[in-house]
């Protein structure tokens, strides 16, 4: 488990750090709303924590048990996507109960305008 | 008392839902008829208005168990302390209407079931796979209720105020309705009882129970047994 060179280092790291700003900017433009982010922000500040700190990386994969710190990065990515894509269900499942309420409410509302005869 | 509501949502069902308004509204002549649209692509909600029931239209279809809920939360806003649901399709008897008010009105049950297996009397018969999956759901409802129903499907009830208010929160199971209504109900406290019921085949149009659903439907019920003691109760329940 060698150290990285200092050409990996820097690849490594601009990734991350565009990664990060990346996520940053939409926040900025309002294409991504804070609640939405903060996932992604934790992923691409775990991606730059990594990059500028590979004994890190080694250190947990020597932590788990993993044969070499691919194994870890990999680990970490399934399971990151196995969290956003829960994440993701739980607000749609909210979402979903938001929009069967106000469909509800609008259907009840719009009863009323039509017949307004009725009490 | 005021008079009942009787809510039946509708799918599609312009070519039926004439026949069973004017059934309805000679059972219970002092009842307020609901038709929920849920989203209809035919003419269900004029047929319905022009039959003189009150039609509230989903904007888009939500399934029979929302647009049921829908007529459940007008129920409550406009406080009516009993309401019938049937299905709009002339599967159900209205004639049996008044059978199943007079349970609640007499307050014997919370709610009251219409079962179309509970007397000998009865000319429907569903096919085996039909009579298999029912048969399972019956086992469930009685492992998760330790009541035994003939008749776990059955879109044909009657409901108490208590009840028509606890319908039209969150508890309610919207999206496979009907045995899971027994088991959310039972579960919150509410008194059931069965009364019978005729029931027709259908006349044409769609069963819900087609295709892949039955296997979904199993499903669920078994993640319910699965999670029913770690849930929390429901809050709203009966006299709280």
């Amino acid at each position: 488990m060698a150290e990285l060179t200092l050409h990996q280092t820097v690849f490594a790291l601009v990734i991350s750090l565009v990664a990060f700003l990346f996520v940053l900017e939409l926040v900025r433009r309002r294409r991504l709303l804070e609640e939405y982010s903060w996932l992604w922000l934790l992923t691409a500040g775990a991606m730059v924590l990594l990059a500028v700190w590979y004994r890190l990386l080694i250190v947990i994969t020597l932590l788990v048990g993993a044969v070499t710190p691919l194994n870890t990065l990999l680990l970490c990515a399934v399971l990151f996507l196995f969290a956003i894509a829960v994440h993701y269900s739980v607000i749609i499942s909210r979402l979903s109960t938001q929009v069967k309420n106000l469909a509800q409410e609008l259907a009840l509302l719009s009863s009323r305008v039509d017949e307004p005869r009725r009490p | 008392m005021k008079p009942p509501l009787v809510l039946i949502p509708a799918f599609n069902e312009a070519a039926r839902i004439g026949r069973v308004l004017a059934g309805v509204r000679a059972a219970v002549p002092d009842a307020t008829l609901l038709v929920v649209d849920d989203g209809s692509t035919d003419d269900t909600t004029a047929v319905a208005r022009a039959a003189g029931a009150r039609v509230v239209r989903l904007p888009f279809n939500l399934g029979a168990g929302v647009a049921a809920q829908t007529g459940y939360k007008l129920a409550v806003r406009q406080g009516y302390e009993c309401v019938v649901q049937l299905d709009a399709d002339g599967q159900h008897e209205p004639a049996d209407i008044p059978a199943l008010l007079a349970v609640i009105a007499h307050d014997e049950a919370d709610v009251a079931i219409g079962s179309r297996f509970l007397d000998g009397a009865n000319t429907y018969r569903p096919g085996l796979l039909r009579r298999v999956g029912m048969g399972l759901f019956r086992w469930l409802a009685w492992l998760l209720t330790g009541m035994r129903f003939s008749d776990v499907t059955s879109g044909f009830r009657a409901l108490g105020g208590d009840v028509v208010r606890f319908v039209a929160t969150e508890w309610y199971p919207t999206d496979y309705a009907d045995a899971d209504v027994l088991i959310t109900l039972r579960r919150a406290g509410f008194r059931l009882r069965e009364v019978p019921v005729r029931m027709y085949p259908r006349t044409g149009g769609l069963s819900m129970h087609a295709g892949l659903r039955p296997v979904y439907y199993v499903f669920k019920m078994l993640l319910s047994v699965a999670l029913a003691p770690l849930r929390r109760e429901p809050a709203e329940r009966k006299g709280a």
